[in-house]
């Protein structure tokens, strides 16, 4: 069996052979994998794979494997966001997302590796220690959704589940050269997604072509109940797989580009809107002024809204519990000791800003900065269809270089956290190369225009060739 | 009179009311019946604080903290929402409260107490919606045990916050209070005050304009008197021995009678409200009238309404409406086209209540069906508390069979008692009852009866006849028609007359 | 800036055990961080609303029904102590 299958190569394979044989074998390369993206591979996966090849499971995804993000519940199977503190914990009940894929017949190949409470750029911060950058073993495979990323660009799985609070989709699809979505907010069920900053997170979907992104979203996107930030808005993606971009309009942000843009990932992205060009779209420049105060703004508000998600790991009801002569001890004794350094910060930082005295001008601040920046889209939409901009300012970097200096690393988010302060969907594909390794091109559209997304995506992809690089394959 | 409140005491309680009627908790779907469970059982990822796990708002819940706001006459907001309280304990399985802070679902109301110098308004400041936390069991006392227990079956269980002004000047004033809400929250039928934990005080208590301290952990509403009065006396002599009142938060030992500083770092605290980023806001205002439209007649206006409608004293109309099964149940009788509506309020107020109080009984069985008057009955029945396989039930067509009864001369007023107390302990209809322990007066002593009451409350008439003035038997045979109501034969009743005056 | 004082302070709020050394540590990096978002000062935000929730949406409601609980197992399995059916932890204070 080859590597780097889309979901309809692996429909084919299993129709001339079955999908116990594609499971077993995406299972044995997982086993000699280098590049340390699973944190564990599911017993049941065999199993579903089996029933598909007997017919009791069927959907639109049978027999495909997917990997998942550790952030996301999986019943009997272990969901550790890599973290200490929820070592050994086991779900009882599943995600919303993984109700959905497993009644499409996907099959749960594996739990992926990522930072700690996806608070990363690089998975450095996971107990488990970093995944490699399938390109590079010496470099980061980007954050925090690191090992979904790393395992579809390895060819380990066609296709994987991330989740996106501030470009955690996004960066490690740029940095692996594999194409992700971070749907609009509300647009999949956050039930079961281990919380980070849930005003901001979203689930997507990462894979090596724009068409299985369509086709994941048409099973895991639309209304759940149990989430009272979904939003019952039908979006069909595979209608919207189009060879065809005449007449869009493309905003090109100034602020995307600003100092410290790595000057091949520049080129790569105006490569890719002259392309666009060509291929009849038009672009024009747009003004987003609030760009440079997102990414305070970003920051706050997910550190904010951590230090409350994580305050139910007291070692009370699940996870590790340490020593302590009465409860307030033994909880602060546990969080201290399992707990990674990156995500301790992040707590008391967020406490702090919600502290009596501080969180008018820490919380209230950014939550009002947070209007403006959407108010930048809203002014942008009126004028253009979609935005397009570099993914990450520059491509992956080296492991440990950004880990002492937890700023440095904060800033590579700056083009990528906007758009979750407005909760407008943006899609990375790749684009191009710096120095051998990938760049993303990000594509930002409206709420709710998944669709033009998906469309402008699809045709970049049909007129190119970025996609089909692989690692070990570029120069 | 005008009471003086001479140690300046005020008091504001904080009632935690458990709406355990509803079939499911706040934000999950999990069962409310959960207090005759094992631990641990009535619990989901939502409750139990599982990571993943997000809450969706019980439409019902908000339905009902309106009512009960709307019932304490307070402003209901034109737009809420939950915020989260954040702070570590045990029983707290997300680590935070979901709870409402600066835009309570109600705003400003008032209740109206028995004071101590009349009628009273207590203020409400306000009456918000939260979560109810799981419940701890020390393992041991709370600062010496060897751990804790939880059990989470509470936890998430939908609770109204009603917060009163400092209004209150006595711990009598204090009980009053919780007892007219009690009685308003029962009419409206959201909850059942006999499940444990069903209702939960906290009391802020100052005394001459000194820092108010807060009192927890209060059980009962007669611990809450228990508490209030020791709370008082312990800052009188604090202050008598020139010590200084500050504000803190004290704990109510139920066993011991006492209130314990709870000042460690443990409560040291800073709830970093803020908005739950995973509940919408919620707009009730255009709400307001139809949940109006489904308000019971309240306590205050059916007492109002008795006394115009009925013929009784203020005392009756306010014991008959506390409780709005009595109050049914005093209609259905009162009704009775044979019965007298001040005879009637006697018999339910002031026998018929006092016999079921007396032996603890609670009501069963009470539908939600509003009963439209008039009643042709309506049945009350009883388990009583201590002893639940003691039951037994009584209706209105009982109490006016026993009060026609009485009033015809059937039976005694003392019978007529004890077929009430025969039918709450062993059960049966009044007319089998007086039946089988032969209650019932025979004619014959009906008249003998009123012969000799006659005479005795005739004595000059029956001087007169003893001399020989024949015509006063005439009006002793009168009296003796007139009490029998006419049934005795004349005839008989002078013979009676005549062997009586004789001997 | 955050003092030594006011991490130790804030350790506590949220549960984190800090030592000495950390505190001191803490207070260097947090500090940077907090100056960073102190450029959120810049903004004129004079009148301009919070963005609490980026989709304009009200009243998402469930309807009072009953759905199934955990069985009793299932909570208990991820806890690091039971007893009798109950989660047990240290005492409290
Ligand atoms: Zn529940």
């Amino acid at each position: 069996m080859t590597k780097w299958l889309s979901i309809s190569d692996v429909k084919e394979i299993i129709a001339a052979t079955s999908a116990e044989e594609v499971t077993a074998s995406y299972l044995e390369l997982i086993e000699k994998s280098s590049i340390n993206g699973y944190t564990c591979t599911s017993d049941g996966a065999l199993d579903t794979a089996k029933m598909v090849d007997k017919g009791e499971v069927a959907g639109p995804l049978a027999g495909v494997p997917i990997a998942i993000k550790d952030n996301i519940s999986t019943k009997g199977l272990a969901t550790t966001c890599s973290s200490k503190i929820l070592e050994g914990y086991v779900p009882p009940y599943d995600a919303h997302v993984i109700e959905r894929l497993k009644a499409a017949g996907a099959v749960i190949i594996g739990k992926t590796n990522m930072d700690e409470f996806a608070m990363g750029t690089s998975t450095e911060s996971s107990c488990y220690g970093v995944t490699l950058n399938p390109w590079d073993h010496e470099r980061v495979p980007g954050g925090s959704s690191g090992g979904s990323a790393a395992v579809v660009a390895a060819g380990e799985s066609p296709i994987s589940l991330g989740s996106d609070t501030g470009g955690s989709v996004r960066c490690p699809a740029a940095f692996c050269g594999v194409v992700g979505l971070k749907p609009t907010y509300g647009a999949v069920s956050r039930y079961g997604l281990i919380s980070y900053a849930n005003s901001l997170e979203q689930i997507g979907p990462m894979a090596t072509c724009v068409e299985d992104i369509a086709a994941v979203m048409d099973v895991i996107g639309g209304y759940d109940a149990r989430d009272s930030t979904s939003i019952d808005n039908k979006i069909d993606y595979q209608a919207a797989l189009v060879d065809d971009v005449k007449g869009l309009k493309i905003g090109v942000p100034d602020e995307y580009f600003g100092e410290g843009v790595d000057s091949s990932t520049e080129k790569a992205v105006w490569d890719a809107i002259a392309k666009y060009e060509e291929m009849g779209a038009s672009w024009g420049k747009v003004s987003m002024p609030n760009t440079k105060y997102a990414l305070a703004a970003y920051y706050t508000i997910a550190m904010s809204e951590a230090s409350s998600n994580l305050a139910r790991f007291d070692g009370t009801r699940y996870g590790p519990r340490s020593e302590g002569e009465n409860w307030h001890v033994m909880a602060s004794r546990t969080r201290a000791e399992n707990f990674g350094k990156e995500v301790q910060r992040r707590i008391l930082l967020g406490t702090y800003a919600l502290s009596a005295g501080y969180q008018d001008k820490y919380y209230l601040k950014a939550l009002q900065v947070r209007t403006l920046v959407k108010q930048d889209f809203e002014k942008a939409f009126a004028n253009f269809d979609v935005l397009m901009a570099p993914t990450m300012p520059l491509p992956a970097f080296k492991i440990g270089e950004k880990v002492e200096d937890p700023l440095s690393q904060y800033l590579t988010d700056v083009n990528t956290v906007p758009m979750n302060l407005a909760g407008v969907p943006c899609i990375s594909v790749p684009c191009g190369s710096s120095d051998g390794l990938p760049v993303g091109l990000q594509i930002i559209g409206n709420h709710f225009d998944e669709a033009t997304l998906i469309r402008a995506a699809y045709s970049f992809e049909k007129n190119t060739d970025h996609h089909k690089a692989r690692p070990g394959e570029v120069a | 009179m005008v009471y003086e409140n001479p140690d300046g005491v005020r008091i504001g309680l904080e009632v935690h009311v458990q709406l355990n009627k509803l079939n499911t908790k706040l934000f999950c779907g999990c069962s409310t019946d959960y207090h005759d469970s094992e631990p641990n059982t009535h619990v989901c990822p939502v409750c139990l604080g599982l990571p993943g796990a997000l809450p969706v708002i019980n439409e019902k819940a908000v339905e009902y903290a309106m009512k009960i706001g709307l019932a304490l006459g307070c402003d209901i907001v034109e737009q809420t929402q939950f915020h989260r309280k954040n702070y570590y304990y045990p029983d707290l399985p997300k680590g935070f409260q979901t709870t409402q802070y600066d835009f309570p679902i109600a705003g400003e109301g008032k209740v109206v107490i028995e004071g101590e110098d009349g009628e009273r308004d207590i203020g409400i400041t306000r009456a918000h919606m939260e979560e109810d936390p799981g419940r701890l069991q020390h393992m041991g006392s709370i600062d010496k045990s060897k751990g804790t227990l939880i059990n989470y079956n509470r936890s998430g269980m939908t609770l109204i916050e009603i917060v009163s002004e400092p209004d209150m000047r006595s711990p009598k004033e204090a009980r009053r209070y919780l007892d007219k809400l009690r009685s308003i929250l029962d009419y409206l039928d959201v909850f059942n005050g006999d499940l444990e934990g069903a209702m939960r005080v906290d009391a802020n208590v100052s005394v001459f304009m000194g820092e108010r301290v807060e009192v927890k952990n209060i059980s009962s509403f007669k611990g809450a008197e228990r508490a209030l009065l020791y709370e008082i006396m312990r800052q009188k002599n604090q202050i008598r021995r020139g010590g200084e009142i500050t504000l803190e938060t004290r704990h109510f030992d139920e066993a011991r009678g006492v209130t314990l500083s709870m000042r460690t770092k443990e409560t040291e605290n800073d709830y970093r409200y803020f908005p739950e980023p995973d509940l919408m806001p919620m707009r009730v205002a255009d709400r307001v009238p139809a949940v109006a439209a489904t308000l019971p007649e309240l306590p205050d206006a059916k007492r109002n309404r008795f006394l115009e409608e009925y013929d009784m004293t203020d005392m009756h109309a306010k014991a008959l409406t506390s409780d709005q099964d009595i109050a049914d149940f005093y209609e259905a009788v009162a009704q009775n086209e044979n019965i007298d509506s001040k005879d009637a309020a006697v018999w339910v107020a002031d026998i018929f209540k006092g016999e079921w109080n007396y032996r603890d009984l609670a009501i069963h069985g009470r539908t939600n069906d509003p009963v439209t008057p008039p009643y042709s009955w309506v049945k009350l029945s009883g388990a009583n508390r201590k002893d639940p396989t003691i039951t037994s039930s009584i209706g209105s067509d009982d109490l006016i069979y026993i009060i026609g009864s009485v009033n015809n001369g059937e039976i005694s007023d003392n019978s007529g008692i004890e077929v009430i107390r025969i039918i709450l302990d062993e059960g049966g209809s009044a007319n089998e009852v007086i039946d089988a322990k032969g209650l019932r007066k025979v004619e014959d002593d009906i008249v003998a009866t009123a012969v000799s009451e006659t005479i005795a409350e005739n004595e000059a008439a029956v001087q007169d006849y003893l001399g020989g003035a024949e015509k006063s038997l005439n009006f002793l045979v009168g009296q003796v028609m007139k009490k029998t109501k006419g049934r005795a034969d004349a005839r008989q009743a002078r013979e009676l007359l005549v062997a009586a005056l004789k001997s | 800036m955050i003092t030594k004082d006011e991490v130790e302070h804030v350790g506590w709020l949220c549960r984190i055990e800090i030592n000495d050394a950390e505190a001191e540590e803490y207070a260097v990096k947090l500090s940077s961080v907090l100056d960073y978002f102190g450029q959120l000062d810049e903004v004129d935000t004079e009148g301009v609303e919070p963005t609490y929730h980026v989709a304009d949406i009200m009243n998402v409601f469930r309807e009072d029904v009953v759905t199934p609980s955990l069985d009793q197992k299932d909570v208990l399995t991820n806890t690091a102590e039971e007893k009798d059916g109950y989660i047990k932890a240290p005492r409290i204070i």
